[in-house]
């Protein structure tokens, strides 16, 4: 028998729901949806103002709702429900029969009955529609209040702020977020927050709002209390939420004790035909005013519909979160409210961190903690209370800074552990998709869902999956390519131990050799042995035994580009340049027609070079005082640099001067794949050093070292590494970092992605640099030395040598170049011609010479 | 030079070998091109059970439209020798022509001839 299923609101709940009942069949299912478009993320709503779309926020689609069979209307709201003839009615008049009625109503925001609250520019913070609003109202204004001081409030403020307001929080409790923090932490957070330029007004009650008397500003805020008011052009309400239950009230459901409709554990409402799930119900007289909650019910009600029960059972309400840069955790209880509940508290005036940590009577037991500007251990105090783990003798090791105890241990979790919380995945359950054949973390997530939603729970994800694995005795392939079984890592410590110098050799000895001798390696394989073997003894990368070996770039130590011509990239170390090295990259450029343009880099590139005119070009530069700058090769690219100290009236170091040593150090060094570094004068930053794999930044007292940042197509803030160190020091800890990259990464994998894989992350990362713990730190340096000391510029060997320059021949049987070769010229410079182009061969067309 | 021109006829056509360059240019296990009568060839010197052999095949990237796979890197695809374009690394076999990552492209393939120490492509 088919059910006529409608589910009313198609919020974040309502989708999840709809989800669940994919190729279920035996249902009939309308969607009633009020928004005028389909369910999007609201949790990351706020990225509309920082560049997202509506469409990157979209979760559905109409067109998907309809090849699902769904018959999804929206912006026409339920207006009534009559739970005897079992139909609803639409606002524009349809009525709509149901079998079943799944309510995902979810909430609207609070506005608190305060005079004047409907006057224009008092706003809502809760759909796109709203956002729209906002936007449009902070076009004209100069500031902007939020009324409500809790975790959406102060997001809206953050939102405001980016608009450019100047921006006031107003919260009627004597304190921010008072759900989460107890007291000291929202006297912290309070403290960090209006360190940023945001005004906080605690305990203050807005009585009345007019329009102001000045020109100023708009709007006028009365407080309680003679005399106090503020002024403002905007107000955006964000004072709570309240529960969609009217439809059900209307139609005689039971309602919670504080509003909500109220729910069974499988999400039934009183009348046993209607569902309710999301923010709009009540469970035990709870609403919960989150996603993951929201999520769980919405599966309690469909396990019911399918006879497959998976109840609701309440849902962890912690929270990790950034508030305007600002790190904020709160676990279980925060406030420590249980009878006999210790607490352990830490206090840092400095750094402005506070952290809180409520222990049982027996001291065994996580109960909830409080962490404000500092969340790295949120992850294992969530573990211990989660699962309720017996705590270490020192349970304070766990809000204590640089304390050894992180994470617990994969295999101290029990199988019930919740691993990832957005989406409700357990220990087990990852075991269990290992088991039946996910042999990595992707394979995981795509199986399970993990790590899907927040993603904060992948590096945990990793060393259960890793564990897992291991316990299964099963060998994952990283085999480089069918030439070899190895990986890169295993390769170069065979190359390493052995001694083995060139590609035969070692395809020889360990490649997987064909019996009718057709084993030639591949595109994959060899140049990732080029990499290795230059890593290794740094051998000229030409040598006829090499040759073969490097992709084109690498072996015509330029960049070709479409045309099949290449690009002439001379190092400019740290950027700067003399006006008569500037000249002369002026002239050469002149005399072979290149394209000239100034790269991302701070360097100069000159496109359009044939290939016999590459040591033509070189030659050149080289007398001009230039060296290659490796633009072709999986190695140090460019160091960036601001002015600093020398001219800067902010600058507290020669950033110059450290990048030109950096740059002048590393140069040449070959890596798994191209490597990015910057020195910036002072904290503000103007070289962007923390994009860069290796970021350095001037303190009053040295530098501060940023490592395994990244931008490109996944960018990535690099991580604060060690601080204030002094220029030897620095050195040493980024030739270790950069050795012991280069020793153990994977084949074109940035320093971002090789130290997110690394068991242990940066503190793994930390141990081996700093600490040493591996005791490999002297060799690691003696190999940079080596390296450092083997260096040469490849174009001034390659000119040296007629033998070598003969790979620089476009022809073998011709001199000359490619006469076929088509360019157009644009802004007074060539490019190459478009296919069209080339057939038309109009006026503008020339052909190489 | 005074090596002869090895001529050779073949089911009644008669065809012309050319003479390229010394053996002794070609580097074993990548590539070079040659001008022929206007067409770029890309030769590549591969090691075999049985001593050294030159592949030939058009030099001109039908996938990319360029003239580059002379500078691809050589290798073997279940041991047929195959070059990779340097500009989106389509593979293409050095016997047949074919394009391992695209049935419906081909590059031509041209024949040569060892002699003498000199590479001559038959045309
Ligand atoms: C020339 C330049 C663009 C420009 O006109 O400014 C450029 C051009 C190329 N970039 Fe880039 N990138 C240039 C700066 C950057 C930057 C900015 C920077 O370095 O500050 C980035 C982002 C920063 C980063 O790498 O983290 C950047 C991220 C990439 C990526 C993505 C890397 C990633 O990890 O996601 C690639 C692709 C790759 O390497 O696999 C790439 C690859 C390329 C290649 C090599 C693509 C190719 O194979 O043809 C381009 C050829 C360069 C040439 O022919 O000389 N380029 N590229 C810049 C040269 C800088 C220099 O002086 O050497
Ligand atoms: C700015 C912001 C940030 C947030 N950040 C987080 C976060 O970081 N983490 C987290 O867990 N949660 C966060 N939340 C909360 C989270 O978004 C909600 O818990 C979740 O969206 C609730 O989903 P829902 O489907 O129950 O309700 P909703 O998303 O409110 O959806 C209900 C839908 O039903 C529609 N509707 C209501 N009445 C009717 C009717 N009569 N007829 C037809 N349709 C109707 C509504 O228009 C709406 O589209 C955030 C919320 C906001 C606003
Ligand atoms: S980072 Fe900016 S402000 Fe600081 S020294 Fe460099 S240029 Fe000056
Ligand atoms: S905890 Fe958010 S994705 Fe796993």
């Amino acid at each position: 028998m088919t059910l006529r299923l409608v589910v009313i609101g198609n919020g974040m709940v309502g989708h999840h729901f709809l989800k669940q009942l994919v190729g279920a069949d035996r249902f009939r299912i309308t969607l009633i949806g009020g928004e005028p478009h389909p369910a999007y993320d609201r949790v990351h709503l706020s990225e509309i103002f920082s560049g997202k779309s509506a469409a990157d926020l979209a979760l559905a689609s109409r067109a998907e709702y309809e090849s699902a069979g769904i018959d999804a209307r929206f912006g026409d709201r339920a207006v009534a429900i009559d739970p005897v003839n079992r139909t609803i009615t639409t606002e524009h008049g349809s009525s709509v029969p149901y079998d079943r009625l799944v309510l995902a109503t979810g909430s609207y925001p609070f506005v608190p009955p305060i005079a004047g609250n409907d006057l224009p520019g008092c706003l809502t913070y809760r759909t796109l529609e709203d956002l729209e609003r906002i936007r449009a109202g902070a076009a004209g204004a100069r500031r902007g209040t939020v009324v409500g001081g809790g975790l959406l409030g102060l997001e809206c403020a953050n939102a405001l702020m980016n608009l450019g307001l100047e921006t006031h929080v107003v919260e009627f409790a004597p304190g921010l977020m008072n759900v989460q923090l107890d007291t000291e932490g929202s006297t912290m957070l309070k403290r960090k927050i209006e360190a940023l330029g945001i005004r906080v007004h605690t305990g203050t009650a807005t009585q009345a709002i007019e329009r102001a008397a000045s020109e100023e500003y708009a709007l006028t805020m009365r407080f309680a209390g003679a005399g106090d008011s503020l002024d403002t052009d905007l107000i955006v309400f964000s004072a709570g939420i309240r529960p969609h239950d009217g439809l059900a009230r209307e139609a005689g459901l039971i309602i919670g004790e504080r509003g909500g409709i109220a729910v069974s554990a499988d999400c039934v409402t009183s009348d046993p035909h209607i569902y309710a799930i999301g923010e709009c119900a009540a469970w035990q007289n709870r609403i919960f005013g989150l996603v993951a909650p929201g999520y769980r019910m919405a599966e309690a009600a469909a396990g019911h519909l399918l006879e497959e029960p998976a109840p609701f059972q309440g849902a962890d309400m912690s929270t990790k979160l950034k508030l305007l840069g600002v790190d904020v955790g709160s676990v279980g209880d925060a406030q420590g409210a249980v009878e006999g509940a210790l607490a352990y508290t830490f206090h840092d005036p400095v750094r402005q961190v506070y952290k809180r940590l409520n222990v049982s009577a027996d001291g065994r037991k996580v109960l909830g903690a409080v962490l404000v500007g500092d969340c790295e251990t949120y992850d294992a105090v969530l573990q211990y209370y989660l699962n309720t783990l017996p705590l270490p003798g020192s349970p304070e090791a766990l809000i204590l800074p640089g304390s050894e105890l992180t994470l617990p241990g994969a295999d101290s979790l029990p199988e019930s552990a919740i691993i990832c919380s957005c989406l409700n995945v357990t220990k087990g359950a990852i075991g269990a998709a290992v088991s039946g054949g996910c042999a990595g973390v992707g394979a995981v997530k795509a199986e399970t869902g993990a790590s899907t939603g927040c993603g904060g729970c992948g590096p945990l994800l990793k060393s259960i999956v890793d564990a897992e694995l291991a316990r299964l005795g099963i060998e994952v392939d990283t085999a480089l390519c069918p030439h070899f079984r190895h990986d890169r890592q295993g390769l170069f410590h065979i190359c390493q131990v052995e001694g083995i110098r060139t590609f035969d050799d070692l395809l020889e000895r360990h490649g997987n050799m064909r019996p009718d001798g057709g084993s030639r390696g591949c595109e994959v394989c060899k140049p990732a042995v080029a990499s290795i073997l230059a890593s290794l003894w740094n051998d000229y990368v030409l040598e006829k035994k090499h040759a073969g070996l490097q992709d084109t770039n690498d072996a015509r130590l330029a960049n070709m580009q479409k045309n099949g011509t290449y690009s002439v990239v001379p190092r400019i170390p740290g950027g700067e340049i003399t006006p008569d090295k500037l000249i002369a990259i002026g002239a050469v450029a002149k005399k072979y027609d290149l394209y000239t343009k100034i790269t991302g880099g701070q360097r100069i590139d000159l496109f359009g070079a044939q290939l016999h005119e590459l040591p033509l070009i070189w030659r050149e530069l080289i007398d001009a005082g230039f060296e290659t700058g490796h633009a072709y090769g999986k190695a140090l690219r460019t160091v960036k640099s601001c002015v600093g100290s020398t001219w800067c009236r902010y600058g507290v170091q020669d950033s110059v001067g450290m990048a030109l040593t950096v740059e002048n150090r590393y140069k040449g060094l070959r890596s798994p794949h191209k490597l990015k570094m910057a020195v910036s004068g002072c904290a503000r930053e103007c070289a962007e050093a923390r994009s860069k794999d290796v970021g350095v930044i001037a303190t009053e007292h040295g530098w501060n070292l940023y490592v395994c940042g990244n931008g490109g197509m996944r960018p990535r803030h690099a991580d604060l590494f060690a601080t204030d160190l002094d220029d030897e020091t620095l050195i040493r800890y980024i030739d270790r970092l950069l050795m012991f990259y280069v020793r153990t990464a994977d084949r074109l994998q940035r320093t971002s992605v090789w130290m997110e894989n690394l068991e242990g992350g940066l503190d793994y990362l930390r141990q081996v640099i700093i600490e040493d713990s591996l005791g490999i730190g002297a060799e690691l340096e003696a190999q940079m030395a080596r390296v450092i000391g083997s260096y040469q510029c490849e174009w001034a060997a390659t000119l040296e040598d007629p033998e070598r320059l003969k790979k620089f021949r476009t022809f073998v049987n011709a001199a000359g170049g490619d006469d076929q070769i088509v360019f157009v010229r644009e802004r007074g410079q060539r490019r190459p011609a478009t296919a069209e182009e080339r057939l038309l061969h109009t006026d503008r067309v020339e052909e190489a010479s | 030079m005074t090596t002869a021109l090895p001529a050779r006829i073949e089911a009644g056509v008669r065809r012309r070998a050319v003479l390229i360059c010394p053996e002794a240019e070609l580097v074993e296990g990548s590539g070079v091109a040659a001008l022929v009568d206007g067409t770029q060839v890309a030769l590549f010197l591969l090691r075999g059970t049985d001593g050294n052999r030159v592949h030939a095949i058009g030099n001109h990237d039908p996938v990319g439209d360029a003239p580059v796979l002379s500078r691809g890197i050589v290798g073997d695809v279940e041991g047929e020798p195959v070059v990779a374009s340097p500009l989106y690394k389509q593979r293409f076999s050095l016997i047949t022509g074919r394009c391992l990552d695209d049935a419906d492209v081909t590059v031509p393939v041209y024949r040569i001839l060892l002699s003498d120490g000199y590479v001559y492509l038959v045309r």
